[in-house]
């Protein structure tokens, strides 16, 4: 295949992830709906919910096979701008749901709806961005591009499921009667404190190891305070905090599922509005 | 009563002195010192900084007249050395060393310590059970406890035939906890040093000329407090060539592929030590300590002035600079020695001219230098060179000039390509001999950029064990007739985990199965 032809099918691939990953995320929502109100879950809520994870493999698949393409066609790593950032990105957070499914079951199926929706949501914001496959600038053409912006995707990736869970403690932890398909608050604290203990030395690699050693070779300075390196600063301060708040008397609970949330803002602000609307050393998004 | 009352102040303000130790080494002050720190970053990546770009703050200056002695005033152009950013991470600081220090000593002494004593009632721990069974062996039992215990400390301590068995796994924890911290500390010092010894100058230089690794050669410079200008280490570079690549088909068109500085370099006088260099991004030239890095490349036209006298008073290459994507250069040409009157040329290069109109400009299409040509304003008069103001080779000071005009009085506009020549009205020449390009280096240096990043490393390091290990206590008591076991975590795991300790441990330790009672 040509890297004309490989350039296309990523296209249609990704469009078609984005498409599949829609059916899933409605499937979900019907989990839900049909199991308002029951205290125990009628067997056409989880079938439902079996349609939605089977779907979201599929969804995977596709989007694997559209993010390799892609990679194909440009002849690097896929992950060289915004566009690509977005589509492996969604990847790896389908990737840690699966894994995470598989080793924690009923305390996490029910981030399905949340995840499915907000893959798809950065899918289809990701197609605002698209620019088509091709080299990168030259600041780009080092093995660090590699190493550094999987990095950050990875963080990304467990960022988006640990803000999921603790929105949805924030919710539990008001009504601890209601919401009868999530487990119980302290259950939701622990995950979404176990995914960001994961996903916080990891940003730390990210943000504070491979980009002032990247930013070394190519910009001459290890630390400059681009936008994207304060707002990288900022997120990495926010979830030390939110690590802080856990073990802090008063701080506990609400208070620090709220530091996780605004952690979580941070990233993504660091994402599309550095990327989109603030600029620096760091714009590649087109 | 008058003596306690004399004695109260000098009380209370070693207590006060005391209590605000207290509050500034506490973990809500702590954890408040560093949202306040993500929350002073922030007018940073939204405002331009001097210390980043210091054309941005001045054209921001410009654009906002009003406002920016505020934020001179706040110090918000330098927001990362301005006294409030300071003054926060600083207090964090200090927090975080007076948090420190204490559990350092806390923990070196609990490492030394025996592990605590069993508790005198098993069931009030979180998980316990009691097996009432005959022990033949207590010794043998007590020594399966320590198998199945594995590297944990453990102390076991005889009394009136009872034999305890306490164990303590997962120090690690604190221990990772307190070389995080610490990897804090040694990465802010590191920065700290590095910035004090370090410098930093750019230079442009023009293919075919020369640079030496002395102060007057640089056109911006900025170093360390310690950092000894005049020990600059000696080396010069001669620059061959500038290679830019850009795209030539395809929707990314003109976008920038690869750039490129070769040439010669070498140490002291000895010009047989010469040793080529290929200078990319991502890939800096490393001379000793010092790496130079390509930051920015650009065209220099070459000009050829020549005065109404008929003397040549100008021949040289000038760097003009990009303003976009597509390289439209802007600069200026100043020639003080013509006669009778000095002249300043000002204007434009664009590497692949394009027309887009009779009566318009014309624009560049493409970053590459497939069809150069400037366009320039011609001034006469005096170039205001002797005065001993600095004067940026940017800029014309136009006070003393009078700009060239047309017969119908518009501005007088010389087009040329490479090779043309344009007469001056009032005698004179000037030809656009051909073009270079020239590389902006900035040549720095970062003395002790191993210990922040060491620092770092270790810093994660201990992250990791501070997140992943959990701290657990484990008791074994072990009579002729009962055993018991008991497990404590510091941080509860959930799901049944320490349950499960506590049913492996029991397992191990009994003599046999079969003959226990719960």
């Amino acid at each position: 295949m040509t890297s004309e032809a490989y350039a296309q099918a990523s296209t249609y691939l990704i469009a078609a992830a984005t498409v599949v990953l829609a059916i899933a995320f409605v499937a979900h929502v019907a989990e839900w709906a049909l199991a308002r109100g029951a205290d125990e879950e009628p067997t056409s809520a989880s079938v439902a919910a079996g349609i939605g994870r089977s779907v979201t493999v599929l969804a995977l698949l596709i989007l694997l096979a559209g993010v390799v393409t892609r990679g194909l066609a440009a002849g690097r790593v896929p992950w060289g701008n915004m566009y690509e950032f977005g589509c492996a990105a969604v990847v790896l957070m389908l990737v840690a749901y699966l894994v995470l499914m598989r080793r924690w079951g009923r305390a996490i199926d029910w981030t399905g709806a949340a995840v499915t929706g907000i893959g798809t949501v950065v899918l289809g914001a990701s197609m605002l961005v698209y620019v088509p496959a091709g080299p990168l600038v030259p600041a780009l053409h080092s093995y660090w591009l590699v190493i550094h912006v999987f990095a950050a995707m990875l963080a990304g990736a467990a960022f988006v499921i640990g803000a999921i869970a603790s929105a949805a403690y924030l919710l539990k932890s008001r009504n601890p009667a209601g919401f009868s398909r999530l487990p119980s608050a302290t259950r939701l604290d622990e995950i979404a404190f176990k995914v960001n203990a994961f996903a916080f030395p990891i940003w730390t690699f990210a943000a504070l190891i491979s980009g002032p050693i990247w930013a070394q070779y190519a910009w001459g300075r290890y630390w400059g305070w681009d936008p994207k390196e304060v707002w990288a600063f900022i997120t990495w301060v926010v979830y030390a905090g939110y690590l802080h708040a856990r073990a802090t008397a008063g701080w506990k609970g609400r208070a620090a599922a709220i530091l996780c949330l605004v952690g979580f803002a941070t990233f993504v602000f660091n994402f599309i509005g550095v990327n989109l609307f603030v600029g620096g050393l760091h714009s590649y998004a087109k | 009563m008058s003596g306690a009352a004399t004695d109260a102040p000098e009380l209370s303000r070693r207590e006060f002195a005391r209590w605000m130790w207290r509050q500034v080494t506490s973990m809500r002050t702590a954890l408040l010192l560093l949202l306040l720190l993500a929350l002073v970053a922030i007018p940073g990546s939204v405002l331009p900084q001097a210390s980043v770009d210091a054309r941005a703050v001045e054209a921001y200056r410009l654009a906002h007249p009003e406002l920016a002695p505020w934020l001179d005033r706040l110090g918000l152009f330098h927001t990362y050395t301005s006294v409030w950013f300071s003054a926060v991470y600083l207090l964090l600081m200090v927090s975080l060393v007076g948090c420190i220090v204490p559990r350092t000593i806390a923990y070196a002494k609990a490492y030394a310590a025996r592990p605590p004593n069993a508790p005198a009632n098993f069931s009030r721990m979180p998980a316990s059970s009691v097996h009432q069974v005959d022990v033949p062996d207590v010794d043998a039992a007590v020594q399966r406890a320590r198998n199945v215990l594995g590297r944990a400390r453990i102390d076991v301590r005889e009394r009136d035939g009872v034999t305890e068995l306490s164990a303590e796994s997962g120090q690690l924890r604190e221990f990772g906890n307190l070389v995080f911290h610490l990897a804090v500390v040694g990465v802010l010092v590191g920065v700290a040093v590095g910035s004090l010894y370090g410098y930093r100058g750019a230079v442009v230089v023009t293919e075919g000329d020369d640079f030496s690794n002395v102060l007057t050669q640089y056109d911006d410079f900025a170093s360390g407090a310690l950092f000894d200008r005049e020990a600059l280490p000696p080396f010069a570079i001669h620059l061959d060539a500038v290679d830019a690549r850009f795209q030539l088909t395809g929707p990314q068109r003109g976008a920038p592929r690869s750039f490129a500085a070769r040439g010669t370099w070498s140490v002291g006088t000895s010009a047989d030590q010469e040793k080529s260099f290929d200078i990319r991004v991502n890939h800096p030239l490393k001379i000793g300590r010092t790496s130079v890095f390509l930051i920015g490349q650009g065209y220099a036209p070459v000009f050829k002035v020549t005065d109404a006298e008929g003397e040549v008073v100008f021949e040289d290459a000038v760097p003009f600079l990009p303003a976009d994507a597509t390289y439209t250069s802007s600069g200026v040409v100043k020639v003080p020695d013509a006669q009778p009157e000095g002249l300043g040329f000002q204007g434009f290069f664009l590497p692949t001219a394009i027309t887009v109109g009779d009566d318009k400009a014309p624009i560049s299409a493409f970053p590459a230098a497939a069809n150069p040509l400037v366009g320039l304003f011609v001034f006469r008069g005096d170039l205001g060179l002797d005065t001993g103001r600095p004067q940026s080779v940017f800029m014309l000071d136009k006070t003393r000039l009078t700009q060239l005009e047309n017969k119908d009085g518009t501005p007088l506009r010389v087009s040329l390509s490479p090779g043309q020549v344009a007469d001056l009205p009032g005698g004179g020449s000037i030809q656009f001999v051909e073009v270079r390009q020239f590389a902006r280096l900035q040549v720095s240096s970062s003395p002790f950029a191993w210990l922040p990043l060491g620092a770092t490393i270790l810093g994660v390091g201990g992250l990791v064990l501070s997140l992943l290990i959990r701290p657990r206590r484990t008791w074994v008591r072990v009579s002729r007739t009962v055993i018991e076991v008991a497990a404590l975590d510091r941080i509860t795991r959930g799901g049944g985990d320490l349950d499960d300790h506590v049913r492996r441990v029991a397992e191990a330790v009994l003599p046999s199965p079969g003959q226990e009672e719960t």
